[in-house]
């Protein structure tokens, strides 16, 4: 009797947990389906042409990957370096009682809605980027060769360093966690070692326990590259959602895939404009599935081995 | 003894009340009601309830109307108990949701293209409800006059060729008007709309330039600047942007008390936007069949409207509604409230900031709603 039930149990729960990989495949099929006449249409040149015209249904979505290629680095190169700092402060160097406190509150940022982001960034951030940052760092990094072309152009705010910026703030929650995480895997003996033998702090921190935690950190920010790659209603509020053309320059307004999905759907009312956007949602969708399995074995990785002293 | 005599007599006092009564309806006893039996509940104008209307109906399309609907939905709602939900998803959702009878009617701004008249295989009708406008707003700082706008300079600003505002084709329109040496930004909307799908129709009459390398549609290819989602994101670029110009409808500038720019009409002359010049785009016009209009696109378009008083980029905002209903019941639940609509519910549309039809397309507009069919039985019984 127990037995039939343990069975039935079992079965239960399977199919319960096959549930979500097939739901996985079921979406991978439908957009490739819905996908196929621009697939058939465009091939290679979706992918290499800046156009994207519904009127002449001509569609090139190379500016959109380029939009959200360009705010994902911009919010890496400026998310990390904030991530791993407040990570090593608070796993090597803050007093007790402040660790816990402020390690929650970084990661009540995630939970934060992103359209409230997206509010926020259009009322404040965005008059401050046009008036302040912008010209500023014109004046000064604008001056520079071969960089200075990033910030060329009229600071209007509304553009790729502002779609970056926002999503920074919106991976930080993420890249955080995951930093201290890894961390505090360290083993103790790593960094007794070193300090054992004489290093400061700082040579402890940098020699024994960031090449330890390596892997786990470039994970957490992969793990970030995944989320901004998808996000879509705060960075479609500042990003300036226009995509003439590649210029090179940050003070452009751009277009990200995930804002192009979101701005164009409703009104897609072709059959192979709908497809073309469906086409968007499928490259996303890849992008998304080996971008978090690379993230996975990285922090695996560096976890893995994990001694029974550490406490998180 | 006693019981029945009291009954009697509430029961005698009961019939007097009730034929003493000026109101004919609802005493059961037959005889009374037969000389108000003419008018068919059911039939319009609408007074009250209709026994056989659907209680429930949906409908989608563009967000132009939706206020102006809302008002018409709740009013016609406490006339008659019908629900009538109505998703302002655009014009272009809209017709999608139409084709695919996930909705009961659809509404867009725009006219179909051939291709979607022929995905919907019983036809349609596009009945003209109300009028809607579109107008230029601006940022020039320490300007504190209208801007005038030719077409040719409104056209060149969003094909990107005019890049400053002290351009002389902006200036020669605007002589006492010191205008700064200021980059200009253009701000469109980022999502598709009927809106767009307005301004673009605009230009591209007025620009064959325009027409050869955008065109028009609800989304098109921008030759450049910002893209704001909704009238909201388009005024919130151009507000908090100095050199900004952007496009919105004029019940949008109105509830928010954005200014706007002036824009010179076909005959030359400079209009005021306003919702008399809006219903003046449409005088003249000539109605075309409401329910063939396969290929016929131009002909419902009020854009560059040739009258001397008319607001140049104007539109009517359209019903869409199948030939043949195959729900009797909503199909009269529609028909009656877009008969209520174009009738009684044209008062409102001054308050709300639209452009009420002028007769001679209301007329039309009644035809149309009268021909449409349920089985093949024409389901409007217009009472005299």
């Amino acid at each position: 009797m127990t037995r039939s039930i343990d069975r039935a149990f079992a079965a239960g729960v399977a199919g319960l947990a096959m549930l979500v990989p097939l739901t996985l495949m079921a979406i991978t099929v439908l957009v490739l389906i819905d996908s196929w006449p621009a697939l058939t249409t465009f091939g290679l040149s979706y992918f290499t042409t800046t156009e994207w015209d519904p009127v002449k249904l001509i569609f090139g979505a190379a500016a959109y990957v380029y939009g959200t290629l360009v705010t994902t680095i911009v919010a890496v190169l400026l998310a990390t370096p904030i991530a791993v700092g407040a990570a090593i402060y608070l796993t090597e160097f803050a007093p007790r009682a402040v660790r816990a406190p402020v390690a929650f509150t970084i990661e009540l940022l995630a939970y934060i809605p992103s359209i409230v982001y997206g509010l926020w960034a259009i009322f404040v951030m965005v008059p401050v980027m046009r008036a302040v940052v912008e010209p500023d760092l014109q004046a000064t990094l604008g001056r520079l060769p071969v960089i200075g072309k990033l910030f060329s152009g009229t600071p209007i705010g509304l553009d790729l360093l502002s779609g970056g910026v926002v999503l920074a703030i919106m991976i930080l929650p993420i890249l955080m966690a995951v930093s201290r995480e890894v961390l505090l895997a360290v083993p103790p003996t790593q960094r007794e070692a070193m300090i054992g033998l004489g290093a400061t702090r700082w040579e402890a921190v940098s020699r024994a326990v960031l090449p330890y935690a390596r892997p786990g950190i470039i994970g957490g920010a992969v793990l970030g590259i995944a989320r901004a790659f998808g996000e879509t209603m705060a960075v479609t509020m500042v990003v300036g959602n226009s995509s003439r053309d590649i210029s090179g320059s940050l003070f452009v307004p751009g277009y990200t895939m995930a804002s192009a999905i979101a701005n164009q759907f409703v009104e897609a009312d072709s059959e192979l404009y709908f497809s073309a956007i469906v086409e968007i949602a499928l490259v996303l969708l890849l992008v998304g599935i080996i971008v978090n399995a690379v993230a996975r074995v990285l922090i695996r990785r560096s976890i893995a081995d994990r001694p029974a002293g550490a406490v998180v | 003894m006693k019981k029945p005599l009291i009954a009697s007599i509430l029961a005698f006092a009961t019939l007097v009340a009730a034929c003493g009564g000026s109101a004919p309806a609802a005493t059961g006893t037959p005889g009374t009601t037969a000389s108000a039996a003419s008018a068919d509940p059911c039939g319009v104008p609408v007074k009250g309830k209709c026994p056989t209307e659907a209680q429930n109906v949906t409908g989608a399309g563009a967000t132009l109307p939706g206020p102006l609907y809302t008002k018409w939905i709740d009013q016609y709602n406490q006339l008659t108990g019908v629900q009538i939900n109505y998703q302002a998803v655009g014009s272009g959702g809209g017709i999608k949701s139409f084709t695919d009878k996930t909705v009961d009617f659809g509404a867009s701004d725009v006219p179909l293209t051939d291709a979607q008249f022929d995905a919907i295989p019983g036809g349609l009708y596009m009945v003209p409800m109300a009028l809607g406008s579109v107008v230029p707003t601006y940022n020039v700082p320490n300007v504190t006059a209208t801007i005038k706008f030719s077409p040719e300079a409104l056209a060149g600003i969003y094909l990107e060729q005019i890049k400053k505002w002290n351009d002389p084709k902006i200036a020669a329109e605007n002589p006492g008007v010191t205008l700064p040496d200021l980059a200009i930004t253009t701000v469109h909307r980022s999502d598709g709309s009927g809106t767009t799908g307005v301004f673009t129709d605009y230009l591209s009459k007025i620009s064959p330039e325009w027409k050869t390398k955008v065109g028009s549609a609800t989304s098109v290819n921008w030759p450049g600047g910002v893209g704001g989602s909704g009238n909201a994101g388009v005024a919130g670029a151009v507000k908090n942007q100095p050199g900004t110009i952007g496009y919105v409808e004029l019940i949008y500038a109105i509830q928010n008390k954005l200014g706007y720019g002036v824009v010179k009409n076909s005959g030359g002359k400079y209009v005021d936007a306003s919702l008399d010049s809006t219903t003046k785009a449409a005088d003249g016009f000539v109605s075309p069949d409401f329910g063939n209009l396969k290929g016929q696109a131009a002909k419902i378009s009020i854009t560059n409207a040739t009258g001397a008083d008319a607001w140049p980029i104007s539109t009517f905002t359209f019903l869409l509604l199948p030939k043949d209903f195959s729900d009797k019941s909503k199909g009269l639940a529609i028909l009656r409230f877009a008969w209520y609509g174009t009738h009684e519910g044209q008062a409102f549309a001054k308050d709300l900031g639209y452009g009420p039809l002028p007769s001679a397309v209301q007329k039309a507009a009644e035809d149309a709603l009268r021909s449409i069919t349920s089985g093949g039985v024409k389901l409007l019984k217009v009472n005299s």
